[in-house]
This record gives C-alpha cells, sequence and structure tokens, in this order.
C-alpha cells in the first residue's frame, strides 16, 4: 500500500467515525449535568435552622427518585439528587445554588425552599440560563416567564387562594365584617394582599388586621381583640400552630364568625386535631393536594401508591405531615418532565418541556386538580378547591376553582 | 520575626491579656500570605474565589469584634446587627439612589459607625455578660426593624431587595467574582493595616488598658467613657463595611440574612480564630463557612450535631483557637531551626 492509498483509507475511516458519531449527537443532546446514564438534579433545602421543619421535602424526594432509579431510571438513566442545606439563610442559598451549577454541575436546580432564598438565586440561575425549576413557594412572582424564562413555581400561589376567598366572601357575605389575623412576613402579607385584591373596591369590609410575630409564644390576645372588633367573618392566615390555637382561643370565647383558614394550615393531623374537631366545625379552606390524615382518602388509589412508596423507601416519614405529600407530588412532576425531554437533556429543552404540561394528574393531588403549563403559565398548579370541616374530615364543595395570578 | 514577644504570648495563657504585637502575624509571613491570595484567583473557578470572597468578608466582620472584644475587653452578640445596617446602606444606595457601588462602602461604614457609637453611649453602663445581652438584643430586633411598613419602600421589606452586581471595570478580562475577589481583598488588606495601626496608636493602647483594668486605666488618665464608645463604633462601622460588601457580593438583601445565628456565628468565628489575634479572625471565617459544609457532607439529618461536635473538637483541642495553632506551629519552627 502506497502511502497516499494509506492516506485515503484512514481519512475515510477518519470520515465515517465522525458521521456516525454526529449521527449519535442529533440524536442526544446534553447539556452539562446530563449523560447517557445519569442526570444530575440540584436542590436546596433548609435542613437546619428555623424551616428545618421543611426539610422533609427534600428527604422526600430524595427517596422518590431512590425509587425511580430502582426501577431503572428516566429513559434508562439515573437521578442524582444533590441536595443541600441552606438553614433558610440567603447568603447561604446563594453559595450552595452557586456550588451546585459550578461545582457539582447539575441540570437543573429543582425546587428550592423559602421565598427569600428563591430570590437571592433567581437572577444568579437565569444568567447563568440554569432552570430553577419548580421552586416550593407560594409567592406570587414566580410566575414572570417574560422576565425570568428560567424560573417555574409549583403550587396555587398565596394570592389566588385569598382571592378565591375574597369572591366567596363578596358573592355569599357581601356585609360582612371581616377580621384578619395575618403572620408578619412575606407569607402572610401576601396573602393579605391577595384579600384585598380580591375585595377590590370593598376593601373596607376589613375592619380590623391583627399581625404576629412568628416567634410569639401565643397569639390569645389577638383574638380577643379581634372579637372586639365586631368582626364577623375571620380570615385565619396563620401557620399551623397558631392556626390550631386560634381555632382553639375561638371556641373557648365563644367567637363564632364564618371562619377561613389559609391551606398551609389545612391539615386534620396537625390542626383540626389538636385544637378539638368539635372547635373546628364548618370552618372553610381549600386544598389541592389530598390531606394523608383524612379518612376519605383511605381506600384511594393514589393515596395506596403513596402509601406503598413510603413503606419501601421512606418508611420514617410521619404521614401525618403534608410536606411528605408536597414532596412527592413535586418529585413526580419532575420525573414527567424528564420523561417529556427524551434523549435531549438541555436545559432549554428541560424549560420547554415544563412549560408543556397538559392537564396531567397525579396521585397526590386532589380528583379534578391538574397541572398545566404553558409558554406564557409557569403556574403549574392553580387550582385549588373550597372545602368546609365537618365531623373528623374536609367536605369539598363546589366546583374546581383557578385563581391564577400572574407574577 | 521577634521571637521575643511571641515568647510572652506562650507564658501568657489567659486570652484576656494579649500583649499588642501578638495580635499580627510577622511582615515576612503576611507578605507570603498576600501573595498567595493574589495570584490564587488565576487558578481556580469562579465559585472558588466567591468563596474566598465571602471568607474575606466574614473574615473583616469577625476582624471588628475581635477589635472590640479582644482589643477592648467589651462583648457583643449584636454584630448581625451592624452588618445588616451596612449590608442595607449599601443596597438602598445602589438600586435606590444609583450610587456606585464603591462608594457606597464609606457611607455604609459612617452609618454603621454612628449606630454603634450611639449604641455604645448608653451600654458603657453594662459591661460583660450584660453587655453580652444588650447587644443580643439589638441584633434580634434588627431582623422586625427592616421588615416594618415604614421602610418598606426603600428596604423591600420581608422580600428584600435585588442588587445589580457590578462588572469588572475599565474593561478588564475579569469574571464579576474575580472582580469582586480583588475589590474585596484590597479593602481587607486595607482594612487590616488599619486595624493593626489603630491597636498600636495611642487609641489602642487605651483600648487595651481598659480590657486589662478599667480603674486602673483611669487612674492613668484614659478617658473610659470616651474609648469604649469609641472601640464600639470603630468595630460597628467596619461590621458595616463588611456588610456592604456582602451586599454587592451576594447581590441580594433580605432580614432573613441577617438573623441572631449570624451574629453567633461571628462570635464564633472569633472564638475559633483566637480571641485578640486579628489574623486569626479569617481562619475564623473560613471555619464558620466551610465547617457547617463538612458536617452537611457527613450526615444531612445530623448535621447540627456534627457541627456540634467538631467545634467542641477544637475548643477542647485548641481553647485559643487559630492562635494557639500558630504559636505552637512557630515554636516547632523555632526548634528545628535549633
Amino acid at each position: 500500500m502506497s502511502a497516499t492509498t494509506k492516506l485515503a483509507v484512514l481519512s475515510t475511516a477518519l470520515a465515517v467515525i465522525a458521521a456516525s458519531s454526529s449521527g449519535a449527537l442529533a440524536q442526544k443532546k446534553y447539556d452539562t449535568g446530563a449523560t447517557d446514564t445519569e442526570i444530575k438534579i440540584g436542590n436546596i433545602m433548609p435542613y437546619s435552622g428555623p424551616a428545618s421543619a421543611y426539610g422533609v421535602i427534600g428527604k422526600t424526594e430524595e427517596a422518590y427518585f431512590k425509587k425511580i432509579n430502582a426501577e431503572g431510571g428516566i429513559n434508562g438513566r439515573k437521578i442524582n439528587f444533590v441536595s443541600y442545606d441552606d438553614g433558610y439563610s440567603p447568603p447561604k442559598t446563594v453559595e450552595q445554588a452557586r456550588k451546585l451549577v459550578e461545582s457539582d454541575e447539575v441540570l437543573v436546580v429543582f425546587n428550592p425552599l423559602g421565598t427569600p432564598p428563591n430570590t437571592a438565586i433567581q437572577k444568579y440561575l437565569n444568567s447563568k440560563k440554569v432552570p430553577q425549576l419548580f421552586v416550593a413557594t407560594g409567592a406570587t412572582k414566580w410566575n414572570d416567564p417574560k422576565n425570568f424564562p428560567w424560573t417555574m413555581g409549583w403550587q396555587p400561589n398565596y394570592q389566588s387562594e385569598t382571592q378565591i376567598y375574597a369572591k366567596y366572601i363578596l358573592k355569599n357575605f357581601p356585609n360582612a365584617k371581616i377580621g384578619v389575623l395575618y403572620q408578619n412576613d412575606d407569607y402572610g402579607k401576601d396573602y393579605l394582599k391577595g384579600l384585598k385584591d380580591g375585595l377590590g373596591a370593598k376593601t373596607s369590609m376589613i375592619v380590623l388586621e391583627e399581625s404576629y410575630e412568628v416567634s410569639a409564644p401565643t397569639i390569645d390576645s389577638h383574638i380577643v381583640k379581634l372579637k372586639a372588633s365586631g368582626a364577623d367573618v375571620f380570615v385565619n392566615i396563620t401557620t399551623p400552630k397558631f392556626a390550631a390555637q386560634a381555632i382553639k382561643k375561638n371556641a373557648e370565647i365563644g367567637w363564632k364568625p364564618v371562619h377561613f383558614l389559609n391551606n398551609v394550615s389545612a391539615s386534620v393531623g396537625s390542626v383540626m386535631k389538636p385544637a378539638g374537631f368539635e372547635n373546628g366545625q364548618d370552618i372553610i379552606s381549600s386544598n389541592y393536594l389530598k390531606d394523608p390524615t383524612d379518612a376519605q382518602w383511605k381506600s384511594d388509589a393514589g393515596m395506596k401508591a403513596w402509601n406503598e412508596f413510603l413503606d419501601k423507601y421512606y418508611p420514617e416519614a410521619n404521614r401525618a405531615d403534608a410536606s411528605v405529600m408536597y414532596g412527592y407530588t413535586v418529585a413526580q412532576g419532575l420525573v414527567q418532565v424528564l420523561k417529556q425531554c427524551g434523549d435531549n437533556l438541555t436545559r432549554e429543552n428541560v424549560m420547554k418541556q415544563a412549560a408543556s404540561i397538559k392537564d396531567l394528574e397525579l396521585g397526590g393531588l386532589l380528583p379534578g386538580v391538574k397541572v398545566n403549563t404553558s409558554a406564557t403559565d409557569f403556574a403549574p398548579i392553580s387550582q385549588l378547591q373550597l372545602m368546609k370541616f365537618k365531623g373528623e374530615t374536609w367536605e369539598r364543595f363546589g366546583e374546581v376553582l383557578s385563581g391564577d395570578v400572574g407574577g | 520575626m521577634s521571637a521575643a514577644a511571641e515568647d510572652a504570648v506562650t507564658e501568657a495563657p489567659a486570652v484576656e491579656a494579649v500583649p499588642k504585637r501578638a495580635m499580627t502575624l510577622g511582615t515576612g509571613t503576611s507578605l507570603a500570605i498576600l501573595a498567595a491570595l493574589l495570584i490564587a484567583p488565576l487558578f481556580v473557578k469562579n465559585f472558588i474565589a466567591f468563596q474566598m470572597t465571602m471568607v474575606m468578608i466574614y473574615g473583616i466582620a469577625v476582624l471588628a469584634l475581635n477589635i472590640l472584644t479582644g482589643g477592648s475587653g467589651q462583648f457583643s452578640l449584636g454584630q448581625s446587627a451592624f452588618y445588616a445596617l451596612g449590608a442595607y446602606t449599601s443596597a438602598v444606595l445602589m438600586e435606590n439612589a444609583n450610587v456606585n457601588y464603591a462608594l457606597t462602602l464609606p457611607i455604609a461604614g459612617l452609618v454603621s459607625f454612628g449606630a454603634g457609637y450611639l449604641f455604645g453611649k448608653p451600654a458603657l453602663r453594662l459591661s460583660g455578660i450584660y453587655l453580652a445581652l444588650a447587644t443580643f438584643a439589638l441584633a434580634v430586633a434588627m431582623p422586625q426593624f427592616l421588615k416594618l411598613h415604614f421602610f418598606e419602600s426603600w428596604t423591600g421589606g420581608v422580600q428584600g431587595l435585588v442588587v445589580m452586581k457590578p462588572d469588572a471595570p475599565f474593561g478588564l478580562p475579569l469574571s464579576q467574582d474575580k472582580w469582586l475577589y480583588y475589590f474585596t481583598l484590597a479593602i481587607t488588606v486595607a482594612i487590616y493595616i488599619g486595624s493593626i495601626n489603630l491597636l498600636r496608636s495611642r487609641s489602642g493602647r487605651a483600648f487595651m488598658s481598659i480590657r486589662d483594668n478599667e480603674i486602673a486605666a483611669s487612674a492613668m488618665g484614659v478617658d473610659v467613657a470616651k474609648y469604649k464608645t469609641l472601640a464600639f463604633g470603630v468595630s460597628a462601622g467596619i461590621t458595616g463595611i463588611a456588610g456592604g460588601l456582602s451586599a454587592i457580593v451576594v447581590a441580594f438583601v433580605a432580614p432573613d440574612s441577617y438573623t441572631i445565628n449570624l451574629a453567633i456565628s461571628l462570635f464564633l468565628g472569633m472564638v475559633v480564630g483566637g480571641v485578640g489575634w486579628l489574623p486569626g479572625s479569617f481562619v475564623g471565617a473560613a471555619f464558620i463557612i466551610f465547617v457547617p459544609n463538612i458536617a452537611e457532607s457527613i450526615s444531612k439529618g445530623l448535621s447540627g450535631a456534627v457541627f456540634g461536635v467538631l467545634l467542641f473538637i477544637v475548643i477542647f483541642l485548641v481553647p485559643h483557637g487559630a492562635r494557639q495553632v500558630a504559636i505552637a506551629a512557630q515554636l516547632l519552627m523555632g526548634k528545628l531551626r535549633k
């Protein structure tokens, strides 16, 4: 063989290799964090600090991905879930987010928790074009695809919930005098804003706004004050411990207003039971998740699947904790998005697929509540159903209501 | 290195009485560390540069506490309040008044100095643990002040304030992180040298005489009230500059960033670094940033407990912190030289 033929053979061989490899590349597209065998998912949770109760969300997600991996992964790829602690401190969140993106090189930052921590990393992740997918906060500003195309919310936002209550009040109690108790932070104020927006021109129906600090030992004095104001509708924007106190105190001092309780505290196990079932009758609330402590779901298929999952992968979980159900559902949402991505695991495609979920029903969601997104709707779950407490369980009533609010 | 002065330290183990010359590193060591810090960013990722920047920022804040406690013998658990004040001053000026980020720092420092000086006045009547408690109250109150409705149009209330991160000026070929690293390094060096000179000055000697014996100091003609409040003011001012820097580097301020946890972390950093030993401030800062990460990688569920154990080990083995390690290393070097 002469030198020229050798060269020719070599170059043809190279050309063949190049062609075949570029053919393979055309089928499979990856960004940092995804390979043929693995998808790297980053997450930030407050495992320590003041909000550490929410850490179970991260643990549930980890357990769920373990289940997915044990069952063969997603399109043959295993999920590598890297979850860091930020102690609910925004500067630490920034450090951890940067660690995930620049050091661990994850494909997406999934379900980081809390409004201040997410605000701290939103600009950074958007400038890096890394998906900040399904953030675990009910603030309203995450649905803003125009300014932040790499950030997407998950649960119904706080404002849409109180807007729904406001509409209900206007329709059924047009002459009501409303007393509001809210927690003095972003969560409480967001809810309050929704209520005021919902009342529109009739904001004057609110006769008293009482706020309490999350560090307060009890809220008894606020309840007494609210009663004295003569309010006959009570909008109760409190976290579980305080919600139970409020319900109890109401009964103690014989104040019987129409009582709206935010869904943050709509748990039978951690609020209604400790407050006493007899004290909680006829309270109105709303939800989008199934309450695992509610007896009506005992033989529900979705709930059974949830129980089987917990038995096998997270047996020490507290099944009365709504956060476990939350983590399970949002992890399912991510798995759905990754499945839709197929072999095109670029960050851009992840956002594209996340923005094209159609009528997805998940086992943990109430019947009729569906996950829907589009290029202009970055609020995956925006439906709620009103419910009234009867006996020892929540009785849902009326239709599933939508309350989309843009950011 | 001046061996005589260092030997004096080993013979006086009480944390309370650090001779002023033992508060620093030798010139040679300092220059070597500075050189290392200057070239380090060329070899590391942006993320590491960011972490090193955070170490320097917390280091400045710990240093400020060190001047107060190690220098003038006053305790403070309220440093997070001054840190927050500085951070918010910078952030509000940058976002609402479009002031250049570098110019916001002296303002942040002045505002915090003023607040610290004023707080130092009533605090004069308190000492030791009572002063610690009074400052603790300040730290607890600060996040709630920041949430007040009254200030909300400037501070962004509970939602906080997002700040634009500055680019490198004059078209320098540096990433934002590396530019901010050098920017922070320059300020750190300036503050470090300034602090050393302060402690070596007449005022510094007055601080230390008050720390060692207040009655003797006043008998010698030291204006105790003036120097105590001055120490408070200087410490708060430097902390404010650190806070302002953190606002620029993190590019976000929120009340949740400046809780009592931060104040305790800074206090912890000071103890781990060695009370009264200024270079130790940066070792302490590294401890409060990296050790929680190490604890987390050992066990997620028990990260707090693991952190506690690590802290306990450090306090048990080297109760005087990094200073003790440095002195031991120096003695060892001396022996090897013989």
